[in-house]
């Protein structure tokens, strides 16, 4: 009996031992060359895999793999170039006629032609089928039928969308806007195979698409293996065998793997990193502007909020926030201080200039003499909410408001006020219940100054969540869509932002960059303006 | 011991029943769980209650729980947002957090109670002092401390270990960090082992059983450590759900795609569904945790049986 205790234990211990050394193992088996397989940090997505449905960055990587639309934007300028329409027509800015090219096909061999796009985007606009960027398709005539405010549809399908050979359609949209066709690059706008609608669930499950990879497997929740597509007809074929996509439970995690080496690609490097990563990366860090601005809006269905005057009061506060040192010092020059209220990356040509001037700058003398003028802060003391679980917002708010705080010389005078969750964040900004000023973020769909500006200003918009209006605005942005010639548009938008500005409706504070790192196995690695890694461009060395 | 069996048993229900309607309640008072899905901007309200349609959200919370827990009883725990059914994220999380605890159990048995035995043996001398001040040393740094420094180390400086687990977690991969999690309650079952085998020592049935002429090996195993089990049995079953629900820290830590990461992803989404499911199993695991070490005590002090 004893000794058998003995053996039992010393079994045990060998065990352990044996397990102990065999996890020790090396790095990844992948080959090199143009056959080589390069890995990429990965967030679980929020929703299911559906072009329509897709509204946060992670699933956003995936369709950017495996679908390719009308037009793409190109990774270095964000211009719209044509990818599968071979022309976009228009005469009055509301009647397009959209011709493809020919050859392309979905990667399980069925032929991508006008219906596939008329459906996938009659699918996406059904508010049966809960896709969340149904929104997109709200310029297409017909939309209000199939996704009503109240109540149930009243139509199937859109009627400003007509196939007329399968090389063609037309598209009708129910007001000017003259950048539709520039718009055509979002995801939301992809082309569907039949094989989407005859087996939901199968192609949910393992999704089929028309880009350069086609998904290997998915695992939900820790990873999707992607393989080049070898008959892909694109011009922009794969430069690497394939893609494997990681689920990371902590950021800090897969950048860890990364400087053991086992990891080639991380394109969310942790805030608390940013101080190593010139150390443990060199120039294998990537840090440029993307389309994302952060601001502070202003809650203006608060009485309190919206007196005559006031206007003085918000460019003080905006005068009274020091951005270069907060983007030095908190955020490692990861961010950039906002001139506007767009992003570099549209370019002077799409609309980008320093409409904001003075007003952005750190001016602690005149902003404290605005903010007098302008009545003070309501109540003596102002919150700035933002939430407090994910993307590190305290530390910038606190700031903020230290800053507000030493140039109006009044301690009380600004305070951060952290909420829980990111839900419930959202549920008292939709639901106006804030009575102060609160961050708001934006990541563009599409690199056009309109993106920046009429969703978030214009009177009722989508995401005016400070309901925020103006007329003369709002009168602006009309005249800009209606207007065929393209730099009439852009500097329409300029005039409407220059209204933004007078009015202070929200203070700009920064322009976010792309932040990645990536392993010595590969290069050619870059960030698009959306601050996607542009995969098919990675070279295995 | 049946009729002791079955009283535990009846009792779990009102404890079940209580905990899963607390736990909907709490996760109900976060607001709307829809708001959160659209990212930075708001969803368009009708799509926003088609989904609050679909998730069942746009009834009163009595109904909303009446409705859930009926569903639970045909074994339909819901949908999480991102359309997986809960039972399916179950299915891949609870293996691994299950085979995660495991690991961290084990070494809490073989390394606490030895170190325990041994230091209560010796009381007194410099082994005992300096396991005593290791484990105060364990016992004051956070577990996120350890798992990060031993990260570092292990996976990244030497490279004994990689610092992530893969999404399979075998067994080997998860004992640096089974170390880890085990790491404090080790501790614990070191100092309790401690103190209950000094204790016993001096007790009547030991100098007996040395005075017997006993083999000191089994004085110590059959006589003095049976005895002094029964507070770190105690200890360790209440730490089998402590682990499995609270290794949160440890499975960020390693990339382990277990019950903490999905609770917590199910937090931060306010997903009630996964939230209200993972905890009810948790509570399921807690409870059957302690009526087996209820029916250890039987085992190990036969006078308890008969109580």
């Amino acid at each position: 009996m004893r000794g058998a205790t003995h053996a039992k234990w010393a079994a045990l211990a060998t065990a352990v031992a044996l397990a102990a050394t065999a996890c020790g193992g090396g790095g990844d088996s992948g080959g090199g060359g143009a056959g080589g397989t390069v890995s990429s940090s990965w967030g679980d997505p929020q929703n299911p895999l559906e072009p329509a449905n897709t509204n946060e960055v992670q699933g956003g990587k995936v369709l950017s793999m495996i679908f390719r639309g009308l037009k793409q934007y190109d990774p270095k300028t964000g211009a719209a170039n044509n990818m599968l329409a071979e022309k976009i027509e228009t005469t009055d800015s509301t009647n397009f006629t959209i011709t493809l090219k020919d050859g392309w096909t979905f990667s399980n061999g069925e032929k991508v032609t006008a219906k596939s796009f008329v459906d996938a985007w009659n699918y996406g606009a059904h508010l049966k089928n809960n896709q969340k960027n149904a929104y997109f398709f709200g310029y297409i005539e017909g939309y209000s039928q199939v996704h009503p405010d109240k109540g149930e549809p009243t139509a199937a399908t859109m009627s400003g969308l007509k196939v007329v050979d399968d090389k063609t359609f037309t598209v009708k949209l129910s007001q000017k806007f003259s950048t539709f066709p520039d718009t055509l690059g979002y995801a939301a706008f992809a082309p569907l195979p039949q094989a989407f609608y005859d087996d939901h669930a199968g192609w949910l499950s393992k999704p089929v698409g028309n880009g350069p990879y086609t998904v290997d497997s998915y695992a939900k929740g820790s990873q999707m293996v992607l393989k080049k597509w070898d008959a892909y007809p694109g011009a922009d074929k794969a430069q690497n065998g394939g893609i494997t996509l990681k689920v990371y439970t902590d950021n800090n995690t897969a950048y860890t793997d990364l400087t053991a080496g086992n990891l080639d690609l991380v394109d969310d490097v942790p805030a608390s990193q940013l101080k190593n990563v010139s150390a443990d990366l060199g120039d294998r860090y990537i840090n440029t502007p993307a389309g994302i601005i952060q601001t502070l809006s202003f809650p203006f269905y608060d009485p309190a909020w919206n007196k005559p005057g006031q206007e003085k009061l918000r460019t003080g506060l905006s005068m009274a926030i020091d951005r270069e040192q907060i983007t030095e010092t908190i955020f490692q020059k990861t961010r950039t201080p906002a001139q506007d209220w767009t992003s570099p990356v549209l370019g002077a040509d799409g609309g980008f200039k320093d409409i904001c001037g003075s007003s952005c700058v750190y001016n602690p003398t005149e902003a404290k003499k605005l903010v007098a003028e302008g009545g003070g802060i309501p109540g003596g003391t102002m919150k700035i909410s933002y939430n407090a679980d994910t993307g590190s917002h305290k530390e910038w708010v606190d700031a903020v408001c230290n800053s507000i705080n030493r140039a109006l010389g009044n301690n009380k005078a600004c305070v951060g006020n952290p909420i829980g969750t990111f839900a419930d964040y959202r549920n008292q900004v939709t639901q106006s219940k804030l009575d102060g000023p609160f961050r708001a973020g934006w990541q563009m769909d599409y690199p056009l100054i309109q993106n920046f500006l009429q969703p978030l200003y214009y009177t009722g918009a989508s995401s005016n969540d400070g309901k925020y209006t103006n007329p003369e605005f709002d009168k602006l942005v009309n005249q800009a869509n209606a207007e065929t010639d393209t730099t009439k548009a852009v500097g329409l938008f300029q005039q409407a932002e220059t209204v933004l500005k007078n009015d202070m409706g929200a203070i700009p504070l920064w322009y976010q960059n792309g932040s990645a790192g990536y392993s010595d196995r590969v290069e050619n690695v870059m960030l698009n303006p959306f601050s996607v890694p542009v995969y098919d461009q990675i070279k295995v060395k | 011991m049946g009729r002791y069996v079955i009283r535990r048993l009846l009792q779990m229900i009102p404890v079940f029943f209580g905990a899963t309607l607390l736990i909907f309640l709490m996760v109900n008072v976060m607001g709307d769980p829809i708001a959160g899905l659209c990212g930075d901007r708001a969803c368009d309200p009708a799509t926003a209650a088609q989904l609050k349609k679909e998730f069942g959200l746009d009834k009163p919370v009595w109904q909303q729980y009446l409705i859930y827990m009926g569903n639970v009883f045909t074994g339909d725990f819901g949908t999480a947002f991102n359309g997986q059914p809960v039972t399916e994220l179950m299915a891949s999380a609870f293996p691994v957090t299950i085979r995660l605890t495991i690991v961290a159990i084990f070494f809490e048995i073989v390394i606490g109670i030895s170190l325990g035995v041994l230091t209560g043996l010796k009381r007194g001398r410099p082994v005992d002092t300096g396991v005593l001040l290791l484990t105060l040393v364990v016992l004051s740094i956070p577990t996120f401390v350890t798992g990060l420094l031993v990260q570092l180390l292990l996976g990244v400086k030497w490279g004994w270990i990689k610092p992530a687990v893969s999404p399979e977690a075998p067994f080997n991969e998860l004992i640096v960090p089974g170390l880890v999690l085990a790491s404090v309650s080790l501790a614990y079952v070191t100092r309790l082992t401690r103190t209950s085998i000094a204790e016993n020592k001096r007790a009547d049935y030991v100098r007996t059983a040395v005075a017997k002429g006993l083999p000191r090996r089994r004085v110590v195993t059959r006589h003095l450590l049976r005895n002094s089990l029964i507070p770190v049995v105690t200890f360790i079953g209440a730490d089998v759900g402590a682990l499995m629900g609270g290794a949160i820290v440890t499975e960020r830590i390693f990339n382990i795609h277990g019950v903490g990461y999905q609770l917590y992803q199910g937090i931060v989404r306010q997903n009630t569904q996964t939230v209200v499911g993972f905890v009810t199993v948790l509570v399921l695991v807690f409870l059957l945790a302690n009526l087996l070490v209820d029916l250890l005590y039987a085992v190990l002090d036969p006078r308890i049986r008969y109580a």
